[in-house]
């Protein structure tokens, strides 16, 4: 809502305060202002002019030379505007002027001739463009014959007017008006609110009823329909003043019966409509809804499909407005209008929005509708459109209106009582403070000691319970007055929970390993959703979960997996030159197992990375190394480690994984994840280098995280480290070999480690060694050399028959 | 031979001090000291002395021994100390050359800002408690007083996926579940943060998905003082303990009396800049006093019990602190946006 100063003047006494100031003081009780800005930029010296004269330049067509008295002077000024004519008065900046954009008037010549100053249009004294009337918009601005020449035209065309744009919450729709502003600031400002006149002349013996009847049969989304005719209109401009606080306000002015029934709009927050009456094809208005399929062309031209959802305004055959939205193209307001049938009416919310969002029509009219509007204002804001049309339209009203009237107008009463404000907010007021203020918010009450019974004026149909008088009455005592306290309650203990401690020790972890953490988003595209999905995931027949209506084709469903997300930030940064990188996430995945998701889909917690180029940047001292599987394997086994968990690696092939350098997860035989090199396709695609990730079901593994950890002995006798190297063949898996280690060692062998992996030269094609050290202990006793070779002795069997190895001497 | 044992002590010593050598060094304690060193060749010849002049000759003899054994052990590791200064100094490295690399990550800004905010909390004696990203209707609107149609329902444009099923627009459903969950019982005195979504367009100040925090403490007697003074600790905690704040009115359907909170400016220090547009103020955060019909939804009886709720943008707040100017880079990742906000 854009609230002009100047025009607010009219109702409330603004005292010395300036714009900004009053901005402030409004921002502070509860509406925001969002800006204050100016309706023009400051102009110097631009004065009224009479053009005496106006005759085409002799040397150029399209230039006039114009003698213009300036009430001080005769000046000889040049002007190209199509629309300049002897006898106009106009807005002349002299020589010497200043205009909006720090443009200076000097005397020149034009085609030989001497210009001294120049004749101005609305766009040149700073108005802005989209606010001018369109007549005008290529010319001058003449002013009506009854302006003094010689006058300033700061204050004629309101150019250092300032306007204050609020931003009004659903609440307050009742500062969607010049008149609740007023009461706001009237509350504000501790100031009484002057009511614009409603008296108008009628003619006593020509009632509304006699030209227009009114019938309504969809009084669940009209209660209230009054028509007004106003007759023998003179179709012009409206009044200076009028067009100048439209133009303030955001509104372009039309001629004076459209900007009259806008005028009001803004003034009472009540939308009118004017009909041509003429034009309106029957003595009969019928509100009703509409017909499926139904069709009619609104004032834009369009035709519009109508159903029985959508009310319209007909003639009793066909539509010629839809209710609260838009006028009918039938039945305009033109320059030929001579009667006019005006409506004041109060439509539903729900109806209005309903056709609203159908249609994307929004305007002036229907935002108030559909934020509600006062039911005590319909028909004075009738009544005051048709004083102003008696005023600057030369009409001749008809007594009353014809009507259909159902409304309720009741007032919502409101107790409250002292102690009770006093102890929601923590203050110490009065009964006269409080007192005080609901007369500054001009609400009626009855007083009986500290209790009130508050009567709410319709404007503030959001008053309804005691909270919200409540904070009426903390807004205008002021927030700032209220005290700074701390609760009282019991004190709470408040801590983190084991899960989400454990969120955060993974993380550091993670990051303690050179990952950095990534955001990204849960929506994904068509093509990310089936991607890189752990098995047991996938193997548990998810259905993507899809919004109804997505905004774009990029976020359309809700991830299955983060790591194509991460995938797309490895992408993002390599493609900005950023070639060495690791990035995790820890967030959810949404898993639905219904075909047609109904029910919220499970979100399971995953922590997915991905790593690509070098892992050491630049160590002189060694080798630059690349990523590979294991050094992810490694920050994988080190958070298991780190957690107190036991997890196994188990060779497989994933959609989208390298086929030979792919492990799934296990823990206790279940799958939770997996870990792998980026099929070469897929990082061809992504514009990556060999890349490496791993995705962990975090559900499960928090499931099975102890936190406190079972405690073991540490073992006091001495142990006995034995290495043993065999030759193998090269497809055996040396995580087999050492599982069959540890079995065949238990309960002696307590720790199984390989420290060295070689294949090439001084061995056969297709053989590799692979040394292991084995850690002998027992908890109970020290061992005995011959106890350590026996067992040692049937590993080594154990080995190469099963793996038809021998050890390397 | 008295005089005989003083002039081996003499020329002992003098050798020893003039040798620099540690070889020599051990050949001169050999050579006088050795078993066929010259002291021990005087003290052979001790046996043709008298029984008179025996322990005095053999007194003066320690003595000399003593001398020479002393000079000898100084010297020896005085001749150590500088051998070993020597191959140290030949030890020496460049200093100057990089140390072996460590690598080291870290958290996400927005993660930092939401763990500092829950620590914050915590400390207040707040629990912090999550909820499902894809929430009820009923959670996310119903249940805070947003019925079906309700216009205020347009301030949050929303993702739906079936006609009940949506992506919360804010955190406050969990505030929901909780009240619930509490069965209106016990005090509520919690955090929920958490990813949220909105029908926006990406852009520099919209994004589609964001984080949120929001606040709910509820129990007997609660105070919008209470919120004051609640507000007040979190700002001068979390931006500094010079910031003031200031409330204003607002509206939101899940609170009343609502409140939007400012801090004053710290780059003008409240006296108008472009940061603050001019008014001295930053909006922080919304708020408010919990609305009877969200009390009693919950079940609490809004006669017993009352209560306020806060809610924040971790984005808005990094925005304001770091001076990021683009919501989206908290989304693309870029590693140089990231790593600029690591500390410890
Ligand atoms: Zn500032």
């Amino acid at each position: 809502m854009l609230v002009s100063y100047n025009w607010l003047k009219n109702y409330v006494d603004l005292g010395n305060l300036t714009p900004e100031e009053l901005a402030e003081k409004i921002t502070k009780s509860g509406i925001e202002i969002e800006g204050v800005e100016y309706v023009a930029e400051k102009s110097t010296d631009v004065v009224v002019g009479y053009v005496m004269s106006c005759e085409q330049h002799p040397n150029a067509d399209k230039l006039n030379l114009c003698q213009v008295d300036v009430g001080d002077q005769q000046l000889q000024i040049i002007c190209g505007a199509p629309n300049i004519a002897e006898g106009q008065k106009v807005a002349v900046a002299k020589p010497g002027a200043v205009l909006p954009g720090n443009f200076k008037i000097k005397k020149v010549k034009l085609r030989g001739i001497e210009s001294n100053g120049m004749i101005c249009s609305l766009k040149e004294l700073g108005i802005e463009e989209k606010y001018i009337p369109t007549d005008i918009a290529d010319g001058i601005f003449v002013f009506p014959e009854d302006v003094t020449v010689g006058e300033n035209v700061d204050e004629l065309l309101n150019l250092n007017d300032a306007v204050l744009e609020l931003d009004i919450l659903p609440n307050r729709a009742d500062a969607l008006s010049m008149l609740g502003v007023a009461y706001e600031v009237g509350a504000i400002l501790d100031q009484q609110v002057n009511l614009p006149d409603e008296a108008v002349t009628i003619t006593k013996d020509n009632a509304a009823e006699n030209y227009i009847s009114v019938e309504v049969e969809a009084a669940d989304l009209n209660p209230y329909y009054g028509a007004f005719i106003i007759r023998d209109v003179e179709i012009k401009a409206s009044p200076l003043w009028m067009r100048n606080y439209l133009m303030a306000a955001g509104i372009r002015p039309i001629n004076n019966v459209v900007d009259i029934t806008n005028y009001v709009l803004l003034e009472y927050g009540q939308p009118l409509h004017a009909f041509d009456y003429d034009k309106f094809e029957s003595e009969k208005v019928l509100v009703r809804r509409a017909a499926n399929g139904e069709t009619m062309v609104t004032l834009d031209d369009q035709e519009r499909t109508l159903s029985e959802k959508n009310l319209v305004i007909t003639n009793g055959k066909e539509p010629v407005a839809l209710a609260g939205v838009m006028g009918g193209a039938n039945t305009e307001v033109t320059a030929e209008t001579k009667n006019v049938l005006l409506e004041a009416a109060y439509f539903n919310s729900k109806s209005v929005r309903g056709t609203v969002k159908q249609t994307g029509l929004r305007s002036e009219s229907s935002t108030r509708f559909e934020k509600g509007i006062d039911p005590n204002r319909v028909k004075k804001a009738g009544t005051r459109a048709c004083l102003l049309m008696q005023q600057f339209a030369g009409g001749k009203v008809a007594a009353g209106a014809a009507e259909f009237d159902e409304l309720d107008r009741t007032e919502n009463v409101v107790e409250v009582n002292l102690e009770q404000i006093n102890k929601r907010l923590g203050t110490e007021m009065t009964a006269e403070d409080v007192a005080s203020i609901l007369k500054r918010l001009k609400f009626d009450f009855n007083q009986g000691g500290s209790l009130f019974s508050v009567q709410v004026p319709t404007r503030r149909g959001d008053i309804t319970i005691f909270e919200d008088m409540l904070e009426e009455v903390a807004r205008i005592y002021g927030y700032d007055n209220l005290p700074f306290t701390l609760p009282q309650g019991a004190g709470l203990a408040g801590a983190l929970t084991i899960r989400q401690s454990l969120k955060r020790k993974v993380k550091n972890y993670i990051e303690g390993t050179g990952l950095m953490e990534a955001m990204t988003y849960s929506l994904t595209d068509e093509v990310d959703i089936k991607r890189l999905i752990s098995p047991e995931i996938s193997e548990h027949k998810s259905t993507p979960v899809a919004l109804s209506l997505p905004m774009s084709e990029e976020h359309k469903y809700l991830r299955l997996s983060i790591l194509p997300e991460i995938l797309q930030v490895l992408s993002y940064n390599s493609a900005r030159n950023q070639t060495n990188l690791g990035y995790y996430e820890v967030g959810s995945i949404f898993v639905s197992d219904e075909p047609t998701v109904t029910k919220q889909p499970d979100e399971k917690l995953r922590l997915s990375g991905a790593l690509t180029g070098k892992w050491l940047e630049q160590p002189w001292q060694q080798e630059k190394k690349d990523v590979d599987f294991y050094i992810v394997k490694g920050i994988v086994e080190g958070l298991f480690d780190y957690l107190k968990l036991t997890v196994s690696f188990r060779q497989a092939k994933i959609a989208d994984m390298h086929p030979g350098r792919c492990a799934v997860l296990e823990m206790s035989g279940q799958t939770i994840g997996f870990i792998g090199q980026l099929h070469p396709i897929l990082a061809k695609e992504l514009d990556l280098k060999e890349t490496f990730v791993f995705d962990v079901n975090l559900e499960i593994v928090f499931a099975a995280y102890d936190s406190i950890p079972s405690y073991t002995l540490i073992p006091k006798y001495p142990s006995v480290a034995r290495d043993i190297a065999f030759i193998l063949d090269e497809d055996v898996n040396a995580g087999d070999v050492k599982e069959l280690i540890e079995e065949i060692g238990a309960p002696l062998v307590n720790r199984v480690d390989i420290f060295d992996v070689y294949q090439g030269a001084n061995l056969e094609e297709g053989k590799k060694s692979i040394a292991y050290s084995l850690l002998y202990q027992h908890p109970e006793k020290t061992l005995k050399d011959d106890e350590v070779e026996e067992s040692y002795q049937k590993i080594v069997a154990s080995v190469n028959e099963k793996f038809n190895s021998y050890v390397r001497s | 031979m008295k005089e005989q044992l003083e002039a081996i002590q003499a020329e002992a010593l003098e050798r020893i001090s003039q040798t620099e050598d540690m070889k020599e060094l051990q050949d001169i304690k050999v050579a006088y000291l050795g078993k066929k060193g010259s002291l021990t060749g005087v003290l052979r010849g001790m046996g043709k002395l008298s029984k008179e002049e025996r322990p005095v000759v053999g007194e003066i003899a320690n003595k000399v021994r003593e001398v020479i054994t002393t000079a000898f052990d100084g010297k020896s590791e005085k001749l150590e100390m500088a051998r070993l200064e020597q191959q140290l100094e030949a030890e020496a490295i460049d200093v100057t050359l990089p140390g072996r690399p460590v690598k080291v990550g870290g958290p996400h800004l927005l993660t930092s800002i939401v763990e500092e905010l829950e620590d914050l909390f915590i400390g207040m004696g707040y629990e912090v408690r999550e909820g499902p990203e894809v929430e009820t209707d009923f959670f996310n609107f119903e249940a805070l007083n947003l019925p079906k149609d309700h216009p205020a329902r347009d301030m949050q444009d929303t993702f739906y996926i079936t006609n009940e099923l949506l992506l919360r627009t804010h955190t406050s459903p969990v505030q929901a579940r909780t009240m619930r969950e509490y069965k209106g019982e016990k005090p509520v005195k919690m955090i929920c943060p958490g990813k949220v979504y909105r029908r926006d367009t990406d852009d520099a100040t919209h994004s589609h998905q964001f984080t949120q925090i929001e606040g709910l403490y509820v129990d007997k007697n609660v105070r919008m003082s209470d919120l004051k003074g609640t507000l007040d600790t979190f700002a001068k905690k979390m931006f500094g303990e010079e910031r003031e704040i200031r409330l204003r009115p607002s509206f939101f359907p899940f609170t009343e009396p609502s409140v939007e909170m400012d801090i004053s400016c710290k780059v003008c220090n409240g006296a108008g800049c472009n940061v603050c547009k001019g008014t001295g103020w930053i909006e922080i955060l919304g708020g408010g006093m919990v609305h009877p019909k969200v009390l009693e939804m919950g079940g609490y009886d809004p006669e017993v019990y009352s209560g306020f709720a806060f809610g924040m943008g971790p984005e808005r707040i990094a925005m304001l602190k770091y001076g990021v100017n683009d919501i989206r880079q908290f989304y693309t990742n870029d590693i140089r946006f990231l790593k600029q906000y690591h500390k410890a």
